[in-house]
């Protein structure tokens, strides 16, 4: 059914790069912010896709829950505290907005506490993810540009208040 | 904190004529009271020279009520074993010299309140000492031994026995003096960003104190309960190696116990919680 260089593309997106057809991933150092903190294009070209979003707001390194509550992910546990409930963000915000807030929450937020997620420094004392011994050359960004866009997906679907 | 505010617990009341509140729910109700005997100063006026707070905490009341009940009682206190292998090393003579602690030391009740002002500046050394450093100065210096490595069991639980018999004293560190640029030191590492994810130990323990991080409940970071028995790994820990846990979970490249930086900021940290009791071995998650 589905012709190869579909299935490539699809396992491209998969594993967070953009298919080779689709414009050049936008890097970090690359991103043009608004005056805002938005970033008005998509990083890959390529749609985002929402359940794969909805999966880096539990686990890996986007772990937005870590600190966000969000209702409509209450079958997992321990939402934080830290942030604003992201119940409705996407009635607060728009989408070039969002994705500036993902990409680098202090564009938008000086100061804030929120880790950028599509950044590369310079950081102070930057580690080797979690083992706390240095890193080892470049720092990639926590989310990867095809990351970013699913999150933003997600986040876009957070268009009402639940009860 | 679930339980929030009562104003009729005589130690809460006692605390808003103190201290200025920045609002009620910053008054809690635990009261704590080692073995029925030994009350710990578990919430007190914030030293004037940490201005984020009014009232400074304990970490012992943003635990759960089972965690906070494994403290009330030595019985239930995992951390009382290493009090008791550091209290037979307390006897033991050790090094070239045939010497034990007690030979200097009565017995550990002796060093009664030397806990609550480290850490300390040291004349003869010219730094600011921790009480680990001050033991390896004897193991080392008047015993005649090797030095015990800065975060050896043996070392963790001779911290848990000088921290137990100062149980109850007032954390009373000084910063000023000789101590003035170590804690200054330490004062600008607490407020800097480190790692990737770019956090300093302000932005969990000063500006999100008693919010959830996921599935942890923050404090502020106090050390007054060090070394702490932690049921997440089941074991004594020293303050220099929550640091290290800290730092590393901001994905930065940490700093080794005993290093001079976290020297530094053990010093400021525990200036934070000038006010408090000693409350180590304390129990936490
Ligand atoms: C360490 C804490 C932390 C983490 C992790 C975090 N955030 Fe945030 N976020 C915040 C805080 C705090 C704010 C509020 C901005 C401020 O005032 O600093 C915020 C604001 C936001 C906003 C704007 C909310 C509004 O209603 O105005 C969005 C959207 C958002 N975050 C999305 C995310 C997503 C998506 C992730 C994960 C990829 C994430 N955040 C991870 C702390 C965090
Ligand atoms: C990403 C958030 C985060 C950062 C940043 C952080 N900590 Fe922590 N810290 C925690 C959590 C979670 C705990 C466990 C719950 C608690 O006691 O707050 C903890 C516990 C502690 C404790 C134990 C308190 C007790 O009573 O047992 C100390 C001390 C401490 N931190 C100091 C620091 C210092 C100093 C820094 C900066 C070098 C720091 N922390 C940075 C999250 C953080």
């Amino acid at each position: 059914m589905f012709a190869k260089p579909v299935a490539c593309a699809a396992f491209l997106i998969v594993s967070g790069l953009a298919p080779l057809h689709a414009q050049e991933v936008v890097a970090p150092s690359a991103v043009s912010f608004t005056d805002m903190g938005g970033i008005e294009t998509s990083l890959t070209g390529t749609p985002g896709d929402v359940a794969a979003g909805a999966e880096l707001m539990n686990k890996g390194s986007g772990n937005c829950i870590a600190c966000h509550k969000v209702t409509a992910l209450s079958d997992l546990p321990f939402h934080g505290e830290i942030g604003p409930p992201l119940d409705g963000v996407a009635t607060r915000w728009d989408e070039a907005q969002l994705r500036g807030i993902v990409a680098n929450a202090k564009k938008t937020f000086p100061g804030t506490i929120m880790p950028a997620f599509y950044h590369t420094g310079p950081y102070v004392r930057p580690g080797d993810a979690f083992t706390g011994d240095a890193a080892k050359g470049d720092v990639a960004p926590l989310l990867s540009a095809q990351d970013v866009e699913n999150v933003v997906a997600y986040l876009m679907t957070l268009d009402t208040y639940p009860e | 904190m679930a339980r929030g505010f009562r104003s009729g617990g005589a130690a809460a009341l006692a605390l808003v004529l103190a201290a200025p509140l920045a609002g009620a729910d910053e008054v809690i109700d635990d009261e704590l009271v080692i073995n029925g005997e030994i009350p710990i100063v578990t919430q007190a006026p914030a030293p004037e020279h940490v201005e984020a707070f009014s009232v400074i905490r304990s970490g012992w009341t943003f635990r759960s009520p089972e965690t906070q009940a494994m403290e009330m009682d030595d019985f239930d206190n995992p951390a009382i074993l290493g009090v008791e292998a550091a209290r037979d090393d307390f006897d033991a003579s050790l090094g070239a010299n045939g010497e034990s602690c007690a030979s200097c030391h009565e017995s550990p009740e002796d060093l009664a309140g030397v806990r609550a002002v480290y850490p300390k500046w040291d004349d003869a050394a010219g730094e600011v000492q921790t009480i680990e450093m001050q033991v390896n100065e004897c193991v080392t210096e008047r015993m005649g031994a090797e030095a015990w490595p800065y975060d050896a069991s043996r070392m963790v639980n001779m911290s848990a026995l000088m921290s137990f018999v100062s149980r109850g004293e007032i954390v009373n560190v000084a910063i000023d003096g000789p101590a003035a640029e170590t804690w200054q030191q330490g004062k600008d590492m607490y407020y800097t960003r480190y790692g990737q994810l770019e956090l300093s130990c302000a932005n969990c323990h000063e500006d999100n104190y008693d919010n959830m991080i996921r599935a942890d409940h923050l404090s502020q970071g106090m050390v007054n309960g060090f070394p702490t028995y932690r049921l997440k790994n089941t074991k004594l820990n020293s303050v220099h190696n929550r640091f290290k846990g800290c730092i590393r979970d901001t994905m930065a490249q940490t700093f080794s116990p005993g290093s001079p930086e976290f020297v530094a900021l053990e010093l400021y940290v525990a200036s934070r919680g000038n006010g408090l009791s000693v409350e180590g071995p304390a129990v936490r998650n």
